[in-house]
C-alpha cells in the first residue's frame, strides 16, 4: 500500500482548476465541477487520515521524497505531522463550504470571471496543502510565495471598490516578510550539513550553530511567520484585505492560510532554533499580548463588520502565538488546536456576514438592527458563532482558550491573567457586534429571505464543527498532542511542575 | 622580448561559431548591396537565421573538443565562453524572430524606411511612399552578435576592447532606426553613442593603466603581475576601477546607468529587448572573466567597490521603477535592479558565482525577450501603446497574451516556480556563502520593491477599467514572433520547475582557462 496520498492531495486541486477554466464559456458545469473536484479532494484527505498513525514514534509519516534540485540541496519532500495533517484537514473541509456559500457570489457571465474565480479556489486550496505538507524548507518557501498569487488574485479581481489597493497591500506585506525569510531560508542551509538534501527539515533540526547565526535566522523567519500571522504591529494589511475580499476569501485567507504563520513558528523557529526562541519569548510574548488587546479593542470599536472579524481575528492570533511561546504542553496543544477552532469560528463569522451583506449591501453595522425579527435562521447562526468566538463552554473554543490560559499560567502568571482580560473583551466585542446587528426593533425594509438551502448546507458543517469540538476534542488532541510533544522537546523545554491535569487523556508533565 | 616574430597558431576549427557570424553578417551586408528592394526581406530573414543556427551547431558540436587558449592567449575557449556564446546565440535568435515581425504588413513595422533621412523630411516621405523596409537591420545584428560573442572570450585587454566597440557600433546605428517618434530614437541614438564613447575612453584608459603597471594587455600576465611585486603598484587599482568603469557602464549599473531609461524607450521595441538581454550576458560575461581572472589577485581591493555599486544598483534600479509610467522604461529600471541582482552573484568569487551568474543571465534573457516583444505588439492607432494606462483592460481582451506578460511579470518578480526566482535564488546562496549576507539582505528588499511596479502592471491588465484605453488592442504577431514568445515562456517555466540541466550545465563548466 504506497499510495502517494499527499501528492494526490496537491495534483487533483489543481488538476480541478484547470479543467475548470478551460470549460467552454457558456458552460454552467462550472461550479459543480469545482465543487467535486473539493470533494474529492477531502476524500482523499480523510483518506490519508485513516493511515495515519497517531501512536506512530515518527515525527512524519506518510513521507515521499525524491531529489528535484540536488545542486541546491532541494528535495520534493512532504510530509504531516498531527499538526499539519489537522490543518490540512481544516483546509480541505473549508474550501467546498465556501464554494458553496460563494456560488452566487460571481454570477455567469460569458466573460469567464466565474470559472477564474473557482479555479483560483481550487489553485488555493492546492498550495494551501502544499504549505503544510512540505517538510523541505526549500518547498516550504516556494509553497508559502506561490499562494499569494491565488489570494492576490482573488481579492483584486473579485473584492470591493478599493480591493486592487487591499490585494496590492496583502502581496506586499506577505512578499516582504517571505523575501527576507528566504535570507533566512538560504542561510540555515548553509548552516547546515548541505550536500544534495539539505534542506530537509530533518537534516537541519538540532544544528550547532553559533548563537548570533541561530538569532539572525530565528529573526528571518519569525518575521514573515509575523506578518502571515498578522500580529500587532505588522497586521495592518489583514483588516484592509478582509474588507475588501469577499467573505469567502476572508474565510480561507484568515481560517486556513494565516494559520502558516503560526504553524511556521511551531514547525521552523522552535524546531531549527531553539536557542533563539527561548531568547526571543518575552519580546514575542509581550507582542501576542499587544496583539490580543489592541485586537480586541480596536475590535469593539469597528463598525464594518468584516473589519471587526478581521480584529477579532488578529486578537485570537495573540492568543495562538503565546500558547506556542508558552513551551508547556497544554499551551501547545492549546494553541495548535486554538488553530483548528479559530478557522472555523472565523468561517461561521464571515459566512454570516456574507449573508447579511448580499442581503442588505452594507458592511455597516449601524444600518442593521432587528434583524432577528426578519431573518431568526441568520440571527441564529450568528450567535451560534458568536458564542464560539467568545468561547462559551461547550463550543469549540472553550478548550483551546482554556488550555492556552492554562499553559501560560504554568510558566508565566502574570501573562495569564493579563489574557484573561482578552477573554473578556472577546465576550464584549461578540455581543456588541450581535446586538447591533439582531436586536431592537424589526426594521422598516422590504421581505429578506431567511437562510436558503444552500447557505444552510454551507454552514453546516461549521456549526457541527463547534459542538464536536467543544464536546468531544480528544480525537484531534490525541492527533495533535505527539507533534507539539516533539515541537517542545527540540526547544528542550521540559513542563514545569506541578504539572495541572489537562483536558487530554494523557495528561501531561512527563 | 624576443626579436623573432612568430605567426600565432590560431585555432580556427574552434573559433568556427563566431567565423560564421561573422560571414553570414558581411555576406548580408552584400546583400543589401545588391538585392532588390522586394526581395531583401526574403533573402535576408532566412540568411540571418540560418547563420545563428548553423554557428549553434558548429558550437555545440565542436565547441566541447575545441577548448583551450588560442591566437596567442588573446582568446580563451573555456566553459564559460561556450555556454555563454551558446547563450549568445540562442538569445539573438528569439531577438531577431521578433526584429523581423511585420505586422502582417497591415500595420507600419518597428522600423523607419530611411533611417538617415531627418524626420519628417522629403527624404522621408518618398522612402515611405516607395514603401521601402529596412533590412540593414539583420547584419547589423548579426555583426553585434558576433562582437559578443568575442567579447565573452576575449582574454587580453586590447582584443576586450575591439569587441567592445565591435559590438556595440552596430547597437548605435539599431537605437536609431525606431519608425515611430523619430525625434525620440535619434536622441537615443546619440545619446547611447556619446556616453558609450565616454565609456570607452574609460575602459581604454583603464586598459593603459593596467598595461603600464603589467607590461602586458593578457589576462594571465596581469594576473601573475598582481601576485609579484613592480613598481608599478600604483597603477593597478585606478587600471582595474576604470576598466570597471568601461564594463559597468554596458551593463546599466548605478551609477553608469543614465542611459538606460532613454535608449531603451527610444530604440525600436525589438531591438530594446535585444540590447537588454543579449547585451547583458555579454557584458557580464566579459566581466566575469576581468575580475576572476585578470584581477583576482587584487580583489580586497576592488570587491568594496562593486558591493557598493551592486547595492546602490539594486536600490536605485528598483526605486525609481516605481515612478514610471511608460512600459518600456519601468522595464528598462527594472532591468537596472537585475543588473544589481547578478553583481550579487558575481560578487562572491567563487565557483558558484561564476555559474549562479551565468544562470540569470539565461533565466534573464529568456524572459526579456518575449515581454519587450509583448509590449511591442500591444498598438493603440498604429503604434505602440506604452502608457502604463493604455493597457487597462488588456486581460480581458486578449487574454493570452495578457496571461504570458502576466506571467513574466511574475518572474521578474522573482516568484517561485518560474526562472526568475531559481535564479534570484542561485546568486544570493552565492553571495550568502562567501559572507555577502548584507547585500542579499538589500537585494530581497529591492525584490519586494519591484515586485511591487510588476504586479501593478499586472493589476492594470486585469482589473483595470477600459474608459483610458482607447483602442488599444494586441495585434495578432507571426508565427516567427509568437515561436519566440512561448518559446521564452516555456524556457522561464521550465528553468523554475526544472532548473537542474541547466544548473549542471552552469556548475560543470564554471571554470577559466587562465
Amino acid at each position: 500500500m504506497n499510495v502517494p496520498w499527499l501528492t494526490t492531495l496537491l495534483v487533483l486541486p489543481l488538476v480541478g482548476a484547470l479543467v475548470v477554466a478551460l470549460l467552454p464559456r457558456a458552460s454552467t458545469a462550472v461550479r459543480p465541477v469545482a465543487l467535486g473536484f473539493s470533494l474529492a479532494t477531502l476524500a482523499v484527505g480523510i483518506g490519508a487520515l485513516t493511515q495515519y498513525d497517531t501512536g506512530s514514534g515518527e515525527q512524519f509519516q506518510l513521507t515521499e521524497i525524491h531529489s528535484w534540485i540536488p545542486q541546491f540541496g532541494v528535495s520534493y519532500a512532504l510530509g504531516v505531522d498531527g499538526i499539519s495533517l489537522t490543518m490540512i484537514l481544516l483546509g480541505l473541509i473549508l474550501v467546498p463550504v465556501c464554494m458553496l456559500a460563494a456560488w452566487n457570489d460571481v454570477p455567469a457571465a460569458d466573460d469567464r470571471r466565474q470559472h477564474t474565480y473557482f479555479a483560483l479556489m481550487l489553485t488555493l486550496l492546492a498550495s494551501m496543502v502544499g504549505v503544510f505538507a512540505a517538510i523541505d524548507v526549500f518547498l516550504f518557501y516556494v509553497f508559502f510565495e506561490a499562494m499569494l498569487i491565488p489570494v492576490f488574485f482573488l481579492i483584486g479581481m473579485f473584492g470591493g471598490a478599493r480591493r486592487w489597493k487591499a490585494a496590492t497591500t496583502f502581496l506586499l506585506y506577505s512578499l516582504v516578510g517571505g523575501l527576507v525569510m528566504l535570507v533566512a531560508v538560504i542561510g540555515i542551509y548553509l548552516a547546515g550539513p548541505r550536500g544534495t538534501d539539505g534542506f530537509l527539515v530533518e537534516n537541519l533540526t538540532g544544528l550547532d550553530l553559533s548563537i548570533a547565526t541561530g538569532r539572525w535566522l530565528f529573526m528571518g523567519f519569525f518575521i514573515a511567520f509575523a506578518i502571515k500571522a498578522p500580529m500587532w504591529p505588522v497586521h495592518t494589511w489583514l483588516p484592509l484585505a478582509a474588507e475588501q475580499a469577499r467573505p469567502t476569501t476572508s474565510v480561507l485567507l484568515i481560517g486556513v492560510l494565516d494559520k502558516v504563520g503560526t504553524y511556521g513558528m511551531i514547525r521552523f523557529c522552535l524546531a531549527l532554533f531553539p536557542e533563539a526562541s527561548q531568547w526571543a519569548t518575552p519580546v514575542i510574548l509581550g507582542l501576542a499580548l499587544v496583539s490580543m488587546i489592541v485586537g480586541a479593542l480596536l475590535a469593539i470599536g469597528q463598525t464594518d463588520m468584516l473589519r471587526l472579524i478581521s480584529y477579532t481575528s488578529v486578537s485570537h492570533f495573540g492568543f495562538i502565538v503565546m500558547g506556542i511561546f508558552a513551551f508547556t504542553t497544554v499551551g501547545g496543544v492549546g494553541a495548535t488546536l486554538y488553530m483548528v477552532n479559530h478557522g472555523f469560528t472565523t468561517a461561521g463569522l464571515f459566512l454570516v456576514a456574507g449573508m447579511l451583506i448580499a442581503r442588505h449591501g452594507s458592511r455597516d453595522i449601524r444600518d442593521y438592527g432587528g434583524w432577528q425579527r426578519v431573518t431568526p435562521v441568520i440571527a441564529g447562526v450568528l450567535l451560534f458563532s458568536a458564542m464560539s468566538g467568545l468561547a462559551l463552554p461547550g463550543l469549540n473554543s472553550f478548550v483551546s482558550e482554556f488550555m492556552v490560559v492554562i499553559g501560560v499560567f504554568q510558566r508565566y502568571q502574570l501573562f495569564a491573567v493579563v489574557a484573561a482580560v482578552g477573554v473578556v473583551l472577546a465576550a464584549l466585542y461578540m455581543l456588541l457586534m450581535y446586538q447591533r446587528i439582531a436586536t431592537g426593533p424589526r426594521p422598516v425594509m422590504a421581505d429578506v429571505p431567511d437562510m436558503t438551502g444552500r447557505e444552510k448546507l454551507a454552514v453546516a458543517p461549521v456549526l457541527a464543527a463547534f459542538l464536536l469540538l467543544g464536546f468531544f476534542p480528544k480525537p484531534v488532541l490525541d492527533v495533535l498532542e505527539p507533534a507539539v510533544q516533539q515541537s517542545l522537546q527540540h526547544v528542550g523545554a521540559t513542563d514545569p511542575a506541578p504539572a495541572v491535569d489537562t483536558a487530554t487523556a494523557e495528561g501531561s508533565g512527563r | 622580448m624576443t626579436d623573432q616574430f612568430v605567426a600565432p597558431a590560431i585555432d580556427y576549427v574552434g573559433l568556427l561559431p563566431l567565423i560564421i557570424v561573422f560571414v553570414g553578417a558581411l555576406a548580408g551586408v552584400l546583400v543589401e548591396g545588391f538585392a532588390g528592394r522586394r526581395t531583401r526581406y526574403a533573402v535576408q530573414l532566412p540568411l540571418s537565421l540560418a547563420t545563428l543556427v548553423l554557428a549553434f551547431v558548429a558550437l555545440v558540436v565542436l565547441g566541447p573538443d575545441n577548448q583551450g587558449l588560442t591566437a596567442a592567449s588573446t582568446l580563451a575557449l573555456d566553459g564559460p565562453a561556450l555556454v555563454l556564446q551558446g547563450l549568445i546565440l540562442l538569445l539573438a535568435l528569439l531577438g531577431l524572430l521578433v526584429m523581423s515581425e511585420r505586422l502582417g504588413g497591415t500595420q507600419p513595422d518597428a522600423f523607419t524606411q530611411s533611417g538617415a533621412a531627418s524626420p519628417g523630411s522629403a527624404e522621408e516621405d518618398f522612402a515611405v511612399r516607395h514603401g521601402a523596409t529596412t533590412t540593414e537591420v539583420f547584419p547589423l545584428a548579426l555583426l553585434s552578435v558576433g562582437g559578443m560573442m568575442l567579447f565573452v572570450s576575449a582574454n587580453d585587454l586590447l582584443l576586450l576592447f575591439i569587441a567592445l566597440e565591435v559590438l556595440s557600433l552596430p547597437l548605435y546605428v539599431l537605437t536609431g532606426l525606431a519608425r515611430r517618434r523619430r525625434l525620440l530614437s535619434q536622441e537615443a541614438s546619440l545619446k547611447y553613442f556619446l556616453l558609450g564613447s565616454f565609456s570607452s575612453a574609460f575602459f581604454l584608459f583603464g586598459a593603459t593603466m593596467l598595461y603600464g603597471y603589467a607590461g602586458s594587455m593578457r589576462f594571465g600576465d596581469i594576473a601573475a603581475a598582481i601576485g609579484s611585486s613592480s613598481g608599478m603598484d600604483g597603477l593597478l587599482v585606478p587600471g582595474i576601477l576604470l576598466l570597471a568603469v568601461g564594463l559597468l557602464f554596458k551593463v546599466g549599473a548605478v551609477p553608469f546607468h543614465m542611459w538606460t531609461p532613454d535608449v531603451y524607450q527610444g530604440a525600436p521595441t525589438p531591438v530594446t529587448g535585444f540590447m537588454a538581454a543579449i547585451t547583458k550576458v555579454a557584458a557580464f560575461g566579459a566581466m566575469l572573466r576581468v575580475l576572476y581572472v585578470a584581477v583576482e589577485g587584487a580583489r580586497l581591493e576592488w570587491q568594496p567597490v562593486i558591493a557598493g555599486v551592486a547595492a546602490l544598483t539594486m536600490v536605485v534600479g528598483a526605486v525609481l521603477s516605481i515612478v514610471q509610467t511608460d512600459v518600456k522604461r519601468i522595464l528598462a529600471y527594472s532591468s537596472i535592479a537585475h543588473a544589481g541582482f547578478v553583481l550579487v552573484g558575481l560578487i562572491a568569487m567563487d565557483q558558484a558565482g561564476i555559474s549562479s551568474t551565468m544562470f540569470y543571465l539565461a533565466a534573464y534573457g529568456f524572459m526579456t525577450i518575449p515581454a519587450f516583444a509583448i509590449v511591442f505588439l500591444v498598438r493603440s492607432s498604429g503604434s505602440e501603446a506604452t502608457q502604463v494606462g493604455q493597457w487597462a483592460g488588456l486581460g480581458r481582451r486578449s487574454p493570452w497574451v495578457a496571461a504570458a506578460f502576466s506571467f513574466l511579470m511574475l518572474a521578474f518578480a522573482g516568484i517561485p516556480l518560474t526562472s526568475g526566482f531559481t535564479g534570484k535564488f542561485a546568486v544570493f546562496s552565492a553571495a550568502i556563502s562567501q559572507g555577502w549576507a548584507w547585500l542579499a539582505v538589500i537585494g530581497v528588499l529591492a525584490s519586494a520593491v519591484t515586485a511591487y511596479i510588476y504586479f501593478r502592471l499586472v493589476v492594470v491588465m486585469w482589473l483595470g477599467d477600459d474608459a483610458r484605453t482607447g483602442d488599444t488592442a494586441v495585434v495578432s504577431p507571426s508565427v516567427l514572433t509568437t515561436f519566440a514568445i512561448v518559446a521564452g515562456v516555456v524556457v522561464t517555466l521550465g528553468l523554475g520547475v526544472m532548473p537542474s540541466p541547466l544548473l549542471d550545465l552552469a556548475q560543470s563548466t564554471a571554470a577559466f582557462l587562465r
